[in-house]
């Protein structure tokens, strides 16, 4: 009976692994012809580059709108359109619209799909109502909506396939991040870091929506799916407890660590790379400790969910600088050998580059000069603290402790970078990166925690570093060494993805609404046009009908919206910034715009 | 010289067919362990010559910065989502105040959540009242209060019972 049973196991597995093989190799096989763009980042390795190259730099100055296409939604508009053959996928922040449209038929509408939700679910979602984009797999689109449930529709008809609640936003847990499709598995993350959610990535099986895993950033080692001896940090087995050992009582329970940001892939190693965000709450002295593993980040099996290595880049977090950002993945030569990396451009305002099989740091340099609160990272191997990043006292609100105003701390806590995703050009080996130039006063205080509720602690206000007017810069970083080659000054942080491609040209968005390519090179300004609203969206390309185009949403909002559109302190009675910078409220208004370009024919 | 600058305000903050709150209605005529109300007995800031605020806007302040300004923006001054407080306040009563932000309210997808239920703000609720009629009668500016009066005793006793309870 039981020879019996395993045969039929057997029989069950080999299925099983023949489906495996199909919908991963499928992504790959597609993501590698740049006439679709089938992942929100392009690939899973998440370069947001393009092969394309029929727009380049001594053309790009010529290029023109060819079509746009109203989303109906007024809020911010994250993430970008995937692109499959000849139809688009287009979707909006809450109430979360997808819209198929046929690129062939003069962009026709062929299904649009609108989930009912619970309004109740927008005022938990701490930063505006975006969603960062769907995903594709296996003939499905998958969308995270806003109140956590992951649908899977017919890619062709818009039917839903299957649905699955993901959290619950009655405790402040919420959906705004993009899925991402490995294997027989769809992974994805969860909001709520100023709920105290006790945050986590979570695999579903592609075809039935039947949880497979779920990985918490903090908690005993079973929740995490952490193993004492085989996960390493910084090449050490972790050991028992590494999490729970480094809260006080209870906390990690409503511990935050959400996984709001991006999640990329490496199909040679097998591992999925992605980031942890704060400790609940922002007050530190509530919550002892390194607060494990928030802040971290983590290679996991996306088989069995079990973490291969973690680091965590800002322990004991004083600032809100969560470490949701990309994990950009290149294979480049360093020192004469050939590496696997991962580069990580951090809110705390440190570049991260690692060895992606192993998790061994390789450099941890500031991407802006501005950064104050570290001096740097221990990077002596032999030193007790190896690997940890070493903090200014006086931008320590830990060490200023509850009800007292830590005072010009750079960057504030929206990051030196958000989740705005960089781009990486092999040709260039330049990674393209949209950041934040904003410095902030903090005071944590004491809060209480109610399920549902926000939990915060610290008010804080965010102004220019002092003696400058600009709040954002578009940089190009060599992630070999850790400098910053080219920077393009921007009036306000730039909230947009960039888009590298083959014709030497990077593309990006402003928060004014302007378009903008430059050359990878140089970062030399080509061509700029004003889209009617501010851009937080992602840039990226395609082909159609033997044209390239270059498509971006536009509608300003997200937290950029909050903090910007009425303008920050009053640069006159704030640090001493010198002169003022109008409010971006004077530069553009609301609406949900997808505006695509091409060279005139 | 003042008091006719502040009716000349009035008239101009006052839409027709509703009922004032008027600037001058906020003047403090009166205090209880360091908290001031208005001649109607309701909750009012007071901002001494050299800029000294009381404890109330300065606390309304901070907690305003850390439960209200995600969604209502910096300073009161509203997102591209939320409503800029700074003025509704110079139409909106005590009363209603209170009630939507303990009860909250929904139009279609504009949602006010009911925050009676989180100690962060419901018992701070005349703080960020204070707070925010101060910033609707532009009594406070757009940056951090630099000084203020010293926490009244009394005011921190009612705070830990009202933090302690939950």
């Amino acid at each position: 009976m039981r020879k019996v049973l395993s045969a039929a196991c057997l029989g069950a597995m080999a299925t099983f692994v023949v489906g495996v093989a199909y919908a991963n190799e499928e992504l790959i096989k597609m993501s590698q012809n740049p006439k679709d763009w089938v992942q929100p980042a392009g690939d899973y390795a998440n370069t947001r580059y393009s092969k394309l190259n029929q727009i380049n730099a001594s053309n790009v100055g010529k290029l023109q709108v060819a079509w746009t296409f109203s989303t109906g939604v007024l809020r911010g508009h994250e993430g970008g359109p995937l692109v499959i053959g000849n139809m688009m996928y287009v979707h909006t922040p809450f109430p979360n619209k997808v819209y198929a449209l046929d690129l062939s038929q003069d962009n026709k509408i062929v299904w649009k799909y609108e989930p009912k939700q619970d309004p109740n679910v927008i005022p938990v979602m701490c930063c505006d109502t975006v969603n960062r984009g769907v995903a594709y797999g296996d003939g499905k689109i998958f969308l995270h909506q806003a109140d956590t449930t992951l649908v899977a529709l017919d890619a062709k008809t818009g039917q839903v396939q299957w649905s699955v609640k993901n959290g619950d936003p009655g405790k402040g847990a919420t959906g705004t991040s993009s899925p991402l499709v490995v294997k027989d598995k769809v992974l994805i993350g969860i909001s709520g870091g100023e709920f105290g959610v006790q945050c986590h990535v979570t695999a579903y099986d592609l075809k039935s929506g039947k949880q497979v895993w779920r990985a918490f950033s903090e908690g005993p080692d079973d929740q995490i799916m952490v193993d004492p001896v085989k996960t390493t940090e910084l090449g050490k087995p972790v050991g028992k407890d590494s999490s729970i050992k480094t809260w006080q009582g209870d906390q990690w329970k409503i511990g935050g660590g959400c996984t709001w940001g991006w999640l990329s892939y490496d199909p040679s190693l097998n591992m999925v790379y992605y980031g942890s965000g704060n400790p609940s709450t922002w007050n530190p002295k509530q919550r002892p400790g390194d607060n494990k593993w928030s802040m971290t980040v983590f290679a996991r099996n996306p088989d069995t969910g079990m973490a291969n290595w973690v680091y965590q880049m800002t322990p004991h977090d004083e600032w809100d600088y969560d470490g949701v950002n990309e994990m950009i993945l290149s294979d480049q030569n360093v020192n004469g050998q050939e590496r696997k990396l991962l580069t990580h451009f951090d809110r705390n305002g440190l570049a991260y580059t690692m060895d992606r099989a192993t998790g061994e740091l390789l450099v941890a340099e500031k991407y802006d000069p501005k950064v104050n609160w570290t001096t740097g990272v221990d990077m002596n191997k032999s030193s007790p603290t190896y690997g940890r990043p070493k903090v200014v006292d006086q931008y320590s609100t830990e060490k200023g402790g509850e009800d007292k105003n830590t005072k010009g701390i750079c960057p504030a806590a929206l990051g030196t970078k958000d989740q705005q995703p960089a781009a990486y050009s092999p040709d260039t080996q330049l990674f393209y990166v949209p950041t934040n130039h904003v410095c902030m006063d903090y005071e944590p205080f004491k809060v209480s925690y109610t399920a549902g509720q926000p939990y915060v602690g610290a008010t804080l206000s965010m102004y220019p570093p002092q003696g400058e007017t600009h709040m954002g810069n578009f940089i190009a970083w060599d992630n070999k060494t850790g400098k910053i080659v080219w920077s393009n000054k921007e009036p306000f942080s730039v909230w947009s993805g960039a888009l590298a491609t083959a014709g030497g040209v990077v593309f990006y968005g402003t928060l004014e609404g302007y378009l903008k390519a430059v050359d990878a090179k140089t970062g030399k300004e080509l061509y700029k046009f004003k889209t009617p609203s501010g851009i937080i969206g992602n840039v990226n390309t395609y082909e159609q009908g033997g044209r390239q185009y270059v498509a971006v949403l536009s509608g300003v909002g997200g937290w950029a919206g909050i903090g910007l559109a009425a303008g920050l302190t009053d640069p006159t009675a704030g640090l001493g910034a010198v002169g003022g910078y109008a409010a971006l409220s004077n530069y553009t208004a609301l609406g949900g715009t997808l505006t695509v370009f091409a060279l005139p024919q | 010289m003042r008091k006719i600058w502040l009716i000349a305000a009035t008239l101009t903050l006052v839409a027709p067919g509703t009922i004032a709150f008027a600037a001058d209605d906020a003047a403090a005529v009166k205090t209880e362990d360091g908290k001031y109300f208005d001649k109607e007995g309701n909750p009012t800031y007071k901002v001494g010559a050299d800029g000294t605020v009381d404890w109330y806007t300065y606390s309304g302040y901070r907690r305003y910065h850390s439960e209200c300004h995600v969604c209502h923006g910096p300073d009161g001054m509203g997102s591209t989502y939320a409503p800029a407080l700074q003025d509704s306040l110079k139409t909106m009563s005590y009363g209603d105040f209170v009630s939507v932000v303990a009860s909250g309210r929904q139009s279609g997808n504009s949602v006010m959540p009911a925050l009676g239920d989180n100690p962060n703000v419901a018992c701070y609720m005349d703080d960020l009242y204070v707070y925010l009629r101060a910033r609707a009668h532009d009594a406070v500016g757009r940056v951090r209060p630099a000084k203020k009066e010293d926490k009244p005793e009394a005011y921190t006793e009612t705070e830990k019972s009202c933090m302690g309870a939950k």
